[in-house]
């Protein structure tokens, strides 16, 4: 099934030279800096013989650990991606006014706003939450790796892989343009011959593979590997919401992978699921992806209010208010988060029953978010609050937050919906509950975790340049985007014909300046942070006087993080040891039973993607080749037993002893 | 698995293996035999006539199916796992039950409030 105007050569595919896009100067440009960049880093990594090392200790490992900062680290990179896409877009609008066409031709905007938001959703903010809770949970519990370490390792690299495939699509053909969530029939055959759309769907499906395994890996982690003692109400909130996250995780990805092979098939076999023709329905494919979609920004944000849950009660210095409410919270946006989808299309021609319906279960959503933002409240109430970074973000998510949550309401009322529907407020109400939730929230949680992962403090200075540069930014930078949506300024488009609209978009572009400003003190606070590392050490493992268990153990915590598994009491365990004066065990150690890395998953997940390059561009010999490769490297996996290791006991005591040492000396200081 | 979970409860209700049996095997591939063959018969012989008929009876016919399968393959009860798999069950019954009838009730909708159009775009102008 090859597009007759592309030539198709049995060795390569549709693959050819014309797929370079050398004619395009912004393109030439980035593949430029890209390539510096590249050779730099690799140059570097050379030079310093750190690719032993990396292999080694950080791609091979399977520690819950390494992983999750790893995922952090693939989400910032893709961030980086997504945000210049992002000024490329406030740019273009800002200009292309009184018959200026801007810079950026038709087809390339229409790859640009589809980029940004697959990554931004998939490749940044999924691997964010994932990393997170990947970090966190194990700790939190009191376990000492997830329960199927291999398949945790083997998560990653497939989000990775996707990711690749979607940076790849930038040099070498093309990416979607057809809006992040690839509508039929605009991403049919017929309208998008191109490689554009399979790269999305490859992309999402390889990606989707490791984000599945992993809500599947957490939630057994979570169920089976709960220190004793800790019951289901015992759990730390941030722990809850991850388990909520994970089963909507497990319950919803199979939708999307079910649309998206459905529309493969459509697109790779000539079927007729979401045509217009021969009974397909290219609104069923609208209903699908958004019963995958709406649970997908809650899979998004409800681990981000678990952070701000722990956030709040640490540095108000007081036990969470509210824990049971803020669970049934939890518990009741998990289920209701299936029952909201059709809002968003409400103007795709349903009745007014069945809009009611859907309008009133997404304004009762509303009201288990509102029940956590006033226990929030009333955790301050009366506490002692520290204004630290993490808080600091916490307080702008509140503030940014509840207004995003409002306009959401808004769009909720079926009638206002028919007019603000794919309008600039749409764009700016969810950038308000995105950036104001999911991105304050990984802020925060980088502020707060950082020096559990590192063993030393973030630097202070240059995180507060970057929060008062993010949030007025954001303000600016969406704040037009509302007023222009109520006068019925429509999304996604690349020149205007009104001149009165421009000092808006110039307004916009200058808060995504700001934003960029943000996005640079934040670098800069990172590199600031690891050259004055000394200066910034924690020895403790408890920098805030936290509550939880991750702050009983060293920071960086051990690889087998817990010498002997903890006995929980009482919620907040940690708090509770220290009000209690327990003692840590000094004797008594011993040998830690931990998995064994593997580069399995780094083979699995590069064989994966050359499958999908192969597919993407009808290389079917590649293809065959990669897919039978696949199979035969999975199944030799299953014969390698070697898959564990003791740490002897006296490796244990000498780690403890040096942390018992560590303990003395801040305790004399 | 089932170690770490004898290790994290202390607690003395015997364990969670499947006691699956070769009886049980028997019965559902049985069940599953005749439930499967019956459908063929109906669709073949055209014994209840009507189409919209049938297609029902066959669809209830995959429903019990399914139940079959999960009681005598999948070992599905009520206290497996500390009763963790039938919670977990009871979540996806429920969000299938909605997928489906809200998919349902959602396209029937649509297709009831569509302009009236020519039955193939190829009939357009």
């Amino acid at each position: 099934m090859t597009n007759p105007d592309q030539t198709w050569s049995p060795l390569l595919g549709r693959l050819s030279l014309d797929a370079i896009p050398y004619h395009e100067p912004i393109l030439v440009a980035t593949f430029a800096g890209v390539a510096v960049g590249g050779i730099a880093l690799l140059g570097v990594l050379t030079y310093y013989r750190l690719w032993g090392y990396l292999w080694k200790n950080w791609f091979t490992s399977v520690d819950h650990k390494k992983i999750g900062i790893m995922y952090m680290v693939l989400g910032l990179v893709m961030f980086l991606r997504g945000f210049a896409d992002a000024l490329l877009m406030r740019t273009q609008q800002a200009v292309a006014f009184n018959g200026n066409d801007g810079f950026l031709p038709a087809h390339h905007y229409d790859q640009v706003f589809t980029a940004h938001g697959v990554i931004m959703i998939f490749f940044v903010a999924m691997p964010f939450v994932t990393g997170l809770m990947n970090f966190v949970v194990p700790l939190q519990i009191g376990a000492r790796d997830v329960s199927f370490p291999f398949l945790n390792n083997f998560s990653f690299w497939m989000t990775t892989a996707g990711a690749v495939l979607v940076m790849a699509s930038l040099f070498i053909g093309e990416f979607a343009q057809t809006g992040w969530l690839a509508y039929p029939p605009l991403s049919g055959l017929a309208y998008s011959p191109g490689v554009g759309v399979d790269y999305y769907i490859w992309a999402l499906q390889i990606a989707g593979v490791g984000t599945t395994l992993s809500g599947i890996n957490l939630i057994a982690t979570i169920v089976k590997l709960r220190a004793p003692g800790m019951t289901m109400m015992r759990m730390p909130v941030f722990t809850w919401t991850a388990l909520c996250t994970n089963v909507l995780i497990v319950a919803s990805f199979p939708v999307l992978t079910a649309v998206l092979a459905m529309l493969s098939l459509d697109r790779y076999v000539g079927t007729d699921f979401f045509t217009n023709d021969f009974g397909g329905s290219p609104m069923m494919y609208v209903n699908l992806i958004w019963i995958w979609g709406h649970p997908e920004v809650y899979i998004l944000i409800l681990p981000i209010f678990g952070v701000f849950s722990e956030v709040t009660s640490t540095f108000s210095g007081k036990r969470l208010f509210g824990y049971t409410s803020m669970v049934y919270a939890t518990v009741v946006i998990t289920v209701l988060s299936y029952l909201v989808w059709l809002h968003h299309f409400f103007t795709m021609g349903s009745g007014a029953s069945v809009n009611s319906f859907f309008g009133i279960t997404t304004m009762v959503i509303s009201i288990p978010t509102g029940a956590k933002m006033f226990n929030w409240l009333f955790t301050m109430y009366r506490g002692r609050i520290r204004y630290e970074l993490p808080m600091m973000w916490t307080v702008a998510f509140m503030f940014t937050f509840v207004i995003g949550g409002m306009t959401g309401v808004m769009l909720a009322v079926p009638p206002a919906d028919f007019v603000l529907h794919n309008s600039l407020f749409l764009i700016a109400h969810f950038h308000n509950v995105i950036i104001g939730g999911v991105v304050f929230g990984t802020f925060a949680a980088m502020n707060y975790w950082w020096p559990k992962a590192f063993g030393f403090k973030l630097e202070p200075f240059w995180g507060k340049v970057s929060f008062w540069c993010w949030v007025p930014g954001f303000w600016l930078a969406f704040a037009p985007l509302y007023v222009m949506g109520l006068m019925g300024v429509t999304r996604r488009m690349r020149v205007f014909d009104d001149p009165s609209l421009q000092p808006y978009f110039i307004v916009a572009a200058l808060g995504a300046g700001l934003i960029a400003c943000g996005i640079g003190a934040m670098l800069v606070q990172f590199a600031v942070s690891i050259l004055h590392r000394e200066a910034l050490r924690d020895e403790t493992g408890d920098p805030w006087g936290g509550r939880t268990l991750e702050w009983s153990t060293s920071s960086p915590p051990p690889e087998y993080n817990f010498a002997f598994t903890p006995i929980i009491h009482d919620l907040d365990a940690w708090a509770e040891m220290k009000s209690q004066g327990v003692a840590r065990p000094l004797e008594g150690f011993r040998p830690i039973h931990m998995p064994r890395s593997t580069g399995a998953g780094v083979i699995l997940a590069g064989i994966s993607m050359v499958f999908g390059f192969a597919m993407i561009w009808h290389i079917w010999w590649l293809a065959g080749a990669s897919l039978a490769a696949l199979l035969m490297t999975a199944i030799a996996h299953t014969f390698n037993y070697d898959r564990s290791y003791h740490i002897p006991a006296d490796v244990v005591a000498r780690t403890e002893a040096e942390r018992t040492r560590q303990l003395a000396l801040t305790e004399g200081a | 698995m089932s170690a770490a979970h004898t290790d994290s409860h202390g607690d003395a209700h015997h364990d969670d293996a499947p006691h699956f049996s070769i009886r049980d095997y028997a019965t559902g591939f049985f069940a599953s035999v005749v439930l499967t063959a019956i459908p063929f018969w109906l669709v073949m012989t055209g014994a209840l006539g009507d189409k919209t008929l049938t297609a029902l009876v066959i669809a209830g016919f995959a429903v019990v199916q399914v139940i079959v399968h999960m009681i005598y393959f999948l070992h599905m009860n009520t206290k497996s796992q500390g009763g963790w798999n039938f919670l977990a069950l009871m979540f996806t019954v429920i969000l299938v039950g909605i997928v489906l009838s809200g998919s349902l009730w959602v396209m029937y909708h649509l297709n009831h409030n569509m302009m009236p159009m020519p039955h193939s775009m190829n009939e357009l102008p």
